[in-house]
């Protein structure tokens, strides 16, 4: 459905983005993962043949975003960052004045414009001027004029910046419903987002892709497995040789805990429930348990690892 | 063309909406309201001479006002990104834009034919002078339109924009009738002056519809709004 290959972009003398290349499947619900800055933007706006590329190329629903940019114009909708709207039309006005724009005749406007209002819950501000909506409005209404046209592909460049938790939660709801018959691309540095809405996740950071595929398999792929913290009154010594010695257990690592209590984190071995065990060694030695918490893996912590190596590679590479 | 149509419609619209339409729009009826006063004094010649001949220097304060925004609004609120991701040309856009401003401009003539009514009612006015001086009071306000447009997709500032335009329209519209006046100047710059936009207009206030300054207008507009194509086009190679 989009295929990239080799996409760069050379601002002046900034590399913003560098030799990208991926492939997103019909139907399929992709998360642009990576810190401010990291060249996601800038991707999203060659994909939308806003900026032409350097180097390399991309295809949008099997056209070429060099060669035949109106067809790929025509394919997709774009939710650019901050979402641009004119402040002095009313939401309806504005959707229709897209419409007209994507040469849509009268009825199918009409109808269109109903949907996307109903599906978008704009129902209640139709007649309202933008200017004086609230962010989620707007991010709502850009989401909609989006959606207008029904196009195959949409690229939504950070669509819940700005929205308050729950209308956070509602677009997230809403984009994973557009999954399937639509696909779709988001860029974000949230990570839950892209654990909560996408099938697959590509991290990139200083203009590179450092890691792709689903947020089970790159949470997995580091091999950062789940820590089982645990929080007790003992002398912190004693504590940590008797975990150290349950089977099972992995890696002991003390972290700071108060002056009576003393809290562990404890990697296990592949394939290892080790709470039952540890709670019983903890209750042997006659040390109080106050907490005992299996921490699974998150990508944020993948994420910051990646993104960490890429920042030193970086600082290693540069000339000076 | 579609496309360019829609663009200038919903321009047109948006000026309504904007504050700096009513006040372009009320000083340039009050100045011509004065201007025609000028001219409408018993004993006088039924004509609209001077008020022609002076709406070119209120054009030079207005039309900056009316075009600042066009396209440096969208640079700087990055709807011109939500415009050029639908699939329409940058020349759907510059030719929308315009035409949007010259019905702007048009809307802002209209009150004026009051006068020749007036004149109509107390006297037996030549309409030949007349016509051409709307006629080419339009190509003005064409090629200013365009110069306004240009200047304002150069930058995101409205600020920026609307000084340039002034200071282009100074140069070749008041400047020439400025040292056209002087004894001293050279033969060179006397025959400059006089292609510049105020003799050709001042022959169209006059009645006398010259091809060759009808040519005139509609080149450099059409040049002007090519340049902006150009410069919208740049942000592809920047």
């Amino acid at each position: 459905m989009i295929a990239v290959s080799e996409l760069t972009k050379v601002y002046g003398q900034t590399l913003a983005v560098d030799r990208v290349s991926f492939e997103v499947a019909r139907g399929s619900i992709v998360g642009f993962l990576g810190p401010n800055g990291a060249g996601k933007s800038t991707t999203l706006k060659m994909l939308t043949c806003y900026l032409p590329p350097t180097s390399g190329g991309a295809s949008v629903n099997g056209f070429d975003i060099f060669k035949q940019s109106e067809q790929v114009r025509e394919n997709l909708g774009y939710l650019p960052e901050n979402t641009p709207l004119y402040p002095e039309m009313k939401v309806e006005e504005y959707l229709d004045f897209r419409g007209r724009l994507r040469k849509m005749d009268r009825a199918t406007r009409r109808s269109r414009i109903d949907y996307v209002c109903d599906r978008c819950w704009l129902a209640p501000v139709r007649r309202r001027m933008i200017s004086h909506l609230s962010k989620g409005f707007r991010q709502r209404v850009g989401l909609a004029d989006a959606l207008l046209h029904d196009p195959p592909v949409l690229i939504l460049d950070e669509p819940t910046v700005g929205l308050d938790p729950t209308q956070i939660r509602e677009s997230r709801k809403l984009i994973r419903e557009l999954g399937g018959k639509h696909t779709v691309i988001l860029s974000t540095h949230i990570l839950p987002e892209v654990e909560a809405v996408c099938d697959r996740a590509i991290v990139i950071a200083g203009g590179r892709i450092v890691a792709q595929g689903t947020p089970e398999e790159l949470r997995t792929s580091r091999r950062m497995t789940a820590r089982v913290l645990v929080e007790c009154r003992g002398p912190k010594q004693d504590v940590e040789n008797a975990l150290a010695r349950v089977s099972g257990v992995g890696k002991v690592e003390m972290l700071n805990g108060d002056s009576t209590y003393v809290t562990a984190a404890l990697r296990p071995k592949e394939g290892y429930d080790i709470r039952e065990e540890v709670a019983r060694t903890v209750i042997q030695n006659g040390w109080p348990l106050r907490e005992i918490r299996l921490e699974s893996a998150t990508l944020e912590e993948f994420f910051v690892q990646v993104t960490a190596n890429q920042a030193m590679a970086q600082t290693e590479t540069s000339p000076t | 063309m579609s496309r360019a149509i829609t663009i200038a419609r919903r321009e047109f619209f948006s000026y309504l909406f904007s504050p700096i339409a009513y006040v372009a729009m009320f000083m340039f009826l009050l100045a011509a309201g004065f201007l025609f006063r000028m001219d409408f004094q018993p004993g006088q010649p039924a004509v609209m001479r001077t008020i022609f001949e002076w709406m070119v220097w209120l054009l030079v304060i207005i039309i900056p006002l009316l075009c600042m925004g066009l396209i440096a609004q969208e640079w700087a609120t990055g709807t011109i990104e939500t415009l050029m991701t639908a699939p329409v040309e940058e020349s759907d856009v510059v030719i929308g834009k315009f035409l949007g401003s010259f019905l702007l401009f048009v809307l802002l003539l209209v009150p004026t034919l009051v006068y020749v009514v007036m004149l109509r009612i107390y006297a037996r006015p030549d309409f030949g002078p007349i016509f051409s001086g709307y006629l080419g009071i339009l190509l003005v306000g064409a090629l200013f339109i365009a110069i306004g447009l240009f200047c304002s997709s150069l930058t995101r500032s409205q600020i920026v924009a609307a000084v340039l335009t002034t200071a282009i329209l100074f140069v070749i519209t008041i400047l020439p009738w400025w040292v056209g006046g002087e004894a001293s100047l050279p033969e060179f710059g006397r025959t400059l002056a006089d292609q510049m936009v105020f003799r050709r207009y001042t022959d169209f206030a006059k009645g006398v519809i010259d091809i060759g300054n009808f040519v005139f207008f509609l080149a450099t507009t059409a040049v002007f709004l090519f340049l902006t194509v150009k410069v919208m086009e740049s942000r592809r190679w920047r």
